[in-house]
């Protein structure tokens, strides 16, 4: 067999491994959905009066369209912590030191992950967005090629993401540590343009909110279902997307490969 | 010379300044049982799993099935089954799941790993099991699932590391038979034990390992010649029987705080008959009478000359009052 297939072959094993376990307990990856969902009705239903007068003045339904695609990207960074966690914890399984000692390829264990966590992400986003849509969120502007397009830039988000994630369950101990350091995978998009305009920050702030992975991606996202303006940020998304993939590939791998304690 | 199934030489492996393996040789003949002989934090688990690749060696050369490890890593693991000493099966899946996905990561047809699967659940009484989650097992099925696991690649050297710690004694003789059954099928196989009832039951040959060197080698009879006979230990409440006792037994060495007396005998059915004999020409009773068969702490003392920690393997030998061993 060449090293491609066993590769594929082994990867596409591992896959399985993760979906059985994320169908045998869903409880994790439903609690994270809780947080974007009540984050979306909270700013929409609460907070909704006083956020859209504050972007400008428009009605309710102007900032819905607003909020949701900030908040389908931090659906992301919310699944993606739960990849820490359950990377984490199987670290701490018996099978993994077993898995070692096999002639497998090594990254499938990795790639099972990644994929894995992928495909959770895409569903996520999905009901996330089920929610929004029944909310009022409309997204009838946008051509095909624009929905693929926006499709493909929440897949090579998440991709970005749950690398550095798996990279995160590495180094960390337990499920409660990986949890922690998963922690800015959610926390970004608070201090992005997910709910308030980055002008609208303090000026010494501005920089980070701006070109912190989380804004660009938004911006495109929002450029790319609701019209608005890109520009830069395009370009900005995908290398940032890349360049996390990147890192978190190699700083996976290279954790993954090195001695177990 | 045969081939050699497993050969180290100069083995040795630290963690922080913490020496854990001192240059330890090995060679084990195809088709045979090894065992590696030692208390906890002697280095067997560590010798374990340099051996099966799953930490590298600091130095020393190491060959298994012909694959130098240090080049060739995936063809020593293609010729290996490793079954560690914590358990190595996923808990969240079942057992069945478990074997198959050892199947597919064999890289068997989906026909033939639903057969290996089938076949060695049936062989280590787990069929009935197979379809719970595996965290719901027993120790001992989770120790059966593991070994189960391990040979779906039919692997021509199985590692097991300390294969019956923790099983209680029926599951125990259950492994034994296992592990013998995988030798007649000219498996090779390298086991590491605290208990040298277990290698000697086993093993066709021993190293005992402390402080990370090999302190001995040898077959189960020559290891045995090394150590001091066992004794048998009679046990008195009435002073003045003891001191009757101590007269008619020159040879032994008495305790006068416990009232105890420590005979030489190897514990064979003419030489406590012959003890009981004196005992009654003496005209005395002892209230206790234990046969002590020798024991791990005693290799060490006669391979060491130093006391090892008590292990639990104290705990664990045959000790049964009034009843030779």
């Amino acid at each position: 067999m060449s090293s491609l297939s066993l590769a594929v072959r082994d990867s596409s094993t591992m896959l399985r491994r993760n979906l059985l376990h994320a169908r045998r307990y869903p409880s994790l990856t439903l609690n994270l959905l809780l947080t974007p969902v009540m984050l979306l009705l909270l700013f929409v239903y609460i907070f909704g009066d006083t956020m859209s007068a504050g972007i400008g003045g428009g009605d309710r339904a102007d900032y819905i369209a607003y909020l949701v695609p900030g908040l389908l990207l931090m659906t992301i960074g919310s699944t993606t912590i739960g990849t820490a966690v359950s990377v984490s914890n199987d670290m701490t399984e018996g099978i993994i030191a077993r898995f070692r000692t096999m002639a497998i390829h090594r990254p499938s264990v990795l790639v099972g992950h990644v994929v894995g966590s992928v495909l959770q992400c895409v569903m996520s986003v999905v009901l996330v967005g089920a929610v929004a849509v029944a909310i009022g969120f409309r997204s009838t502007g946008a051509t095909a090629l624009e929905w693929l397009a926006a499709f493909g830039l929440l897949v090579l988000f998440a991709t970005a993401l749950t690398w550095i994630a798996v990279g995160m369950g590495l180094i960390s101990p337990n499920a409660e540590a990986a949890s922690n350091n998963a922690m800015p995978l959610i926390f970004l998009p608070l201090i992005s343009s997910t709910f308030v305009p980055i002008a609208s920050m303090p000026g010494w702030f501005q920089p980070i909110a701006e070109y912190q992975p989380f804004t660009p991606a938004i911006e495109t996202l929002r450029g790319l279902l609701l019209g608005t303006e890109i520009g830069h940020n395009g370009w900005l998304a995908v290398a940032w997307c890349v360049g996390l993939t990147v890192l978190g590939y190699f700083w996976s791998t290279s954790k993954f490969n090195s001695d177990p304690k | 010379m045969t081939d050699l199934a497993i050969a180290a030489n100069g083995l040795r492996k630290s963690y922080g300044d913490k020496l854990v393996l001192d240059g330890v040789d090995l060679a084990v003949p195809e088709g045979t049982i090894f065992s590696l002989l030692g208390p906890n934090g002697a280095g067997k688990t560590t010798a374990v799993k340099i051996l099966s690749t799953l930490v590298g060696a600091d130095a020393g050369e190491i060959r298994i099935g012909g694959h130098d490890l240090a080049t060739a890593p995936q063809a020593v693991r293609a010729a290996i089954g490793v079954t560690g000493q914590f358990s190595a099966v996923d808990g969240l899946i079942t057992g069945e799941e478990n074997m198959l996905l050892m199947a597919d990561l064999h890289h068997l047809s989906k026909r033939e790993g639903r057969r290996v699967a089938a076949e060695l659940l049936e062989r280590f009484d787990l069929t009935e099991a197979a379809k719970k989650p595996a965290s719901t097992y027993s120790g001992g099925m989770k120790r059966r699932l593991d070994i189960a696991m391990t040979l779906v690649g039919d692997p021509r050297i199985i590692f097991l590391d300390e294969p019956t710690t923790g099983l209680d004694p029926r599951s125990r003789h259950n492994m034994w038979q296992i592990i013998r059954e995988l030798v007649s099928d000219g498996v090779t196989v390298f086991l590491t034990t605290q208990y040298l009832e277990e290698a000697d039951e086993l093993a066709d040959r021993i190293a005992v390992l402390n402080d990370g060197r090999i302190a001995a080698e040898g077959t189960a009879e020559e290891l045995k010649r090394l150590i001091p006979g066992g004794h048998v230990r009679l046990r008195f409440t009435d002073p003045a029987a003891y001191r009757s006792a101590t007269g008619a037994f020159p040879g032994a060495s008495g305790d006068d705080d416990s009232l105890s007396l420590r005979i030489p005998s190897d514990g064979s059915q003419r030489e406590l008959r012959s003890l009981l004999d004196r005992l009654d020409s003496a005209g005395v009773e002892a209230d206790e009478l234990t046969v002590h068969t020798p024991d791990l702490d005693d290799v060490f003392f006669a391979l060491t000359g130093s006391k090892v920690p008590a292990q639990p393997a104290q705990a664990m030998r045959p000790t049964v009052p009034n009843q030779p061993a």
